[in-house]
């Protein structure tokens, strides 16, 4: 072979591979087009129960099975199980939570001050677990020493005090754990006199931390799924009607989380252990565990956004709106 | 012991090695089955083991995922995700996050993907030209798999503008230095013919060089490359391969043959380089200034050089020229083209490993040609102008090299 039939060779050679190259390049780029309509995301189960449970939140409280006591006080039963379950948390993502009753946050327990409290807790988890009352109650109440093996039961009775807005979770160490994994819910108790009448709302503010890494939330979401009254379910709500709010923050891991309300401003109860509101604003702030009442109307129709100030919550599934709907004809004109 | 005994059975007569075993030949239906026996158990072991072994051994599939952010595109308000599943299940995308904020997006083919697949993700996003970007992706069971992109830049599409400007690129970087150094040549020639032992042993240190630096290349890329690819077997499929292929072609090269052998290997480096480039420009890691363009283009002055020395005692035409120049810079357009418009991590390494090959049967062979008969190859090299020759050639290379560095 003369050096002249080689190069000969060599040039080919390199001509076939640009030609080549030619030849897969439109192939490969065509490839890489996505099709021009975005497949819709077809909700399961999973989103479907977390989309009904974060709305039925909204509203639903558990009251008990109440009967009256010689003394005249009431007695209210309440039945809480500790649960394993994998739910979704945001379209698409799933989350292998600790629940109690099956969701996140658990059944918002409702009482009155003074009511004499039992519930009968029932651990079907597979581990140890318990309920942690923020109250007034005596030592072996506390769900704290007491803790319940998987299989096991427990019976708290308090009587509940003081009124205002608290909350229960689950006290095994590690406490960070589980309460990131969900083991949260609402306590409240109402005072003997009742609140005026209003729209009432319970808000659960969380986290999630779906890759488990212990150090962040991949999302924020009130009552446990994100964006749900951003994108599925805007609140509906009357002009002019009392909107009151039972805001609780249990946030794990990144705790200080906060709402704010767009083209209102509303009345603050911290705690809701006064009648009396302390700030009449539109932004509250609040560290984990720490709650308040938020009272306050909507003048105009329309939709109003309300989210997390702190804007990477909000933009990471902290984010719902009201649909102010003027049912009332005095302010259908404003 | 086993040494002991050879000489004595040495003396006597051996059968030849060649001859056909004794005995009556078997059937082609035996050997056939003989071949394809084994292959049908290790079938039949894998299908048990599928069905029925997993669940009866008890051995449940790790839910480990891994999902490869294998290149993100720019287009005008619009991020592109390339995304591969290289985990050992199905994996489903749930969120997909552009700095840390839940953003819409489409994915083609489907939301589930299959191990080894790819899918493409597009968000519509006001993303601004030169800013950094997060892109997350959120598995369905909630694992983060996070790509940074330090610059964003509009990633070009083939038309004729752009081809024109990543070929001028190529040309700039690869092409006209080579060129340019080839234009040496009378010079080489004037020099006094004892000079050209150091002129080899410097085309020596230029080639030892290069081949290292191309196999560095692919050890970067190895870093980005999915694990299933197995990235390290392709550079050493690819520089084995050449090695050996070049070896077959002829053994013994002198004068046009031997300078494009070098021109060859050279090319197949500068393809590498060209993918570099190409790539780098349009996954936005740098951005190409004009001083790394001209650090490029005094660094490939050298490969010129390093093509001419065997053509210093030889006839050379001017067309020679041209093609050995073409060979050694062409590949650099071809790179870049390829690097910007279609780059695929795993074929690169194939091609960086290939150029590695290549060089190092080049340096080979110029080693050898220069020993006289019968005499070492290393003792030749250590003589005082070849030592000087080879680390002038690596100097020469390691200072233009810093042009480039960054």
């Amino acid at each position: 072979v003369t050096p002249r039939a080689r190069a000969g060779l060599a040039l080919l050679v390199f001509a076939a591979a640009v030609a080549a190259a030619a030849l897969i390049l439109p192939a490969r780029l065509r490839a890489q087009r996505p099709a021009p309509d975005p497949p819709s995301y077809e909700a399961g189960p999973l989103a479907r129960a977390a989309r009904d449970h974060a709305i039925r939140a909204l509203t639903e409280f558990d009251t008990g099975k109440v009967t009256r006591l010689p003394d005249g006080t009431n007695l209210r039963e309440y039945e809480v199980e500790a649960r394993h379950a994998e739910i979704e948390v945001a379209p698409g993502v799933r989350f292998p939570a600790w629940t109690y009753n099956g969701a996140v946050p658990g059944p918002s327990i409702r009482c009155t001050e003074g009511d004499s409290i039992r519930i009968t807790f029932v651990n079907k988890g597979t581990m140890p677990h318990s309920m942690h009352f923020h109250g007034i109650h005596v030592s072996n109440m506390d769900g704290v020493f007491e803790q319940v093996v998987p299989g096991g039961t427990f019976l708290y009775e308090f009587r509940a005090e003081p009124f205002g807005l608290h909350l229960y979770h689950c006290h095994t160490m590690p406490v960070k754990m589980h309460l990131a994994r969900g083991l949260y819910g609402v306590f409240l108790i109402d005072p003997k006199t009742p609140r005026p009448p209003a729209h009432e709302m319970v808000m659960v503010m969380n986290g999630f931390d779906t890759d488990l890494n212990g150090e962040d939330n991949e999302f924020y979401t009130v009552n446990g799924y994100a964006n749900v009254f951003f994108r599925d379910y805007p609140i509906p709500v009357k002009a002019g009607e009392l909107q009151r709010i039972y805001l609780v923050n249990m946030t794990e891991l990144d705790l200080v989380n906060s709402m704010h309300t767009h083209a209102t401003f509303f009345h603050v109860y911290p705690t809701g252990t006064s009648l009396t509101p302390s700030v009449y604003t539109d932004v509250i702030t609040m560290g984990q565990a720490e709650r308040a009442i938020l009272e306050f109307t909507y003048p105009y129709p329309g939709r109003y956004l309300f989210h997390a100030h702190q804007n990477e919550f909000a933009e990471l599934g902290w984010l719902g709106q009201f649909d102010v709907r003027a049912d009332e004809p005095r302010n259908a004109g404003r | 012991m086993s040494l002991e005994t050879r000489p004595s059975t040495a003396s006597a007569p051996a059968p030849a090695p060649d001859a056909p075993p004794s005995g009556p030949r078997p059937g082609m239906g035996r050997i056939l089955l003989a071949g394809i026996a084994p292959l049908a158990l290790v079938g039949l072991m894998t299908w048990w083991f599928l069905a029925a072994g997993i669940s009866w051994l008890r051995l449940g599939q790790p839910p480990i995922e891994k999902l490869a952010i294998e290149r993100v595109v720019f287009r005008p308000q619009e991020i592109v995700v390339r995304v591969r599943n290289e985990g050992p299940g199905t994996l489903s995308v749930g969120q997909v996050l552009v700095n840390d904020a839940i953003w819409d997006f489409s994915i083609t083919p489907r939301r589930e993907i299959e191990r080894l697949r790819g899918a493409t993700i597009s968000i519509p996003y006001d993303w601004l030209e030169g800013e950094p970007y997060v892109v997350t992706v959120i598995s369905g069971t909630g694992v983060r798999h996070t790509k940074e992109i330090e610059l964003a830049t509009e990633t070009p599409r083939p038309s004729g503008r752009s081809l024109l400007v990543f070929g001028l690129l190529g040309a700039f970087v690869g092409v006209i230095p080579v060129f340019l150094g080839l234009l040496w040549l009378p010079f080489l020639r004037a020099m006094p013919a004892r000079w050209m032992d150091f002129w080899i042993s410097l085309t020596l240190g230029l080639l030892v060089f290069l081949g290292i630096d191309t196999l560095q290349e692919s050890f970067e890329i190895l870093d980005r490359v999915p694990a299933f690819a197995n990235g390290l077997m392709l550079v050493a499929l690819g520089a084995i391969g050449a090695f050996l292929a070049l070896t077959s072609v002829g053994r013994v090269f002198s004068g046009m043959g031997l300078a494009m052998l070098i021109a060859i290997g050279i090319g197949l480096h500068n393809l590498g380089e060209g993918l570099a480039i190409g790539a780098a420009y349009t996954l936005g890691e740098v951005a190409l200034g004009s001083f790394l363009i001209v650090g490029f283009t005094l660094h490939n002055t050298t490969e010129g050089l390093a093509i001419l020395s065997p053509l210093v005692e030889s006839r050379a035409r001017l067309s020679d020229l041209l093609l050995l120049g073409m060979i050694g810079g062409g590949p650099t357009i071809a790179g870049t083209w390829i690097g910007a418009f279609t780059y695929s991590d795993p074929l690169s390494l194939l091609f960086l490993g290939i150029g590695a090959g290549a060089i190092f049967q080049v340096v080979r062979v110029l080693a050898r040609g220069r020993a006289a008969r019968g005499e070492p190859v290393l003792e030749a090299l250590a003589r005082p102008q070849n030592v000087a020759g080879l680390l002038i050639g690596f100097l020469l290379m390691y200072a233009t090299s810093l042009l480039v560095a960054g």
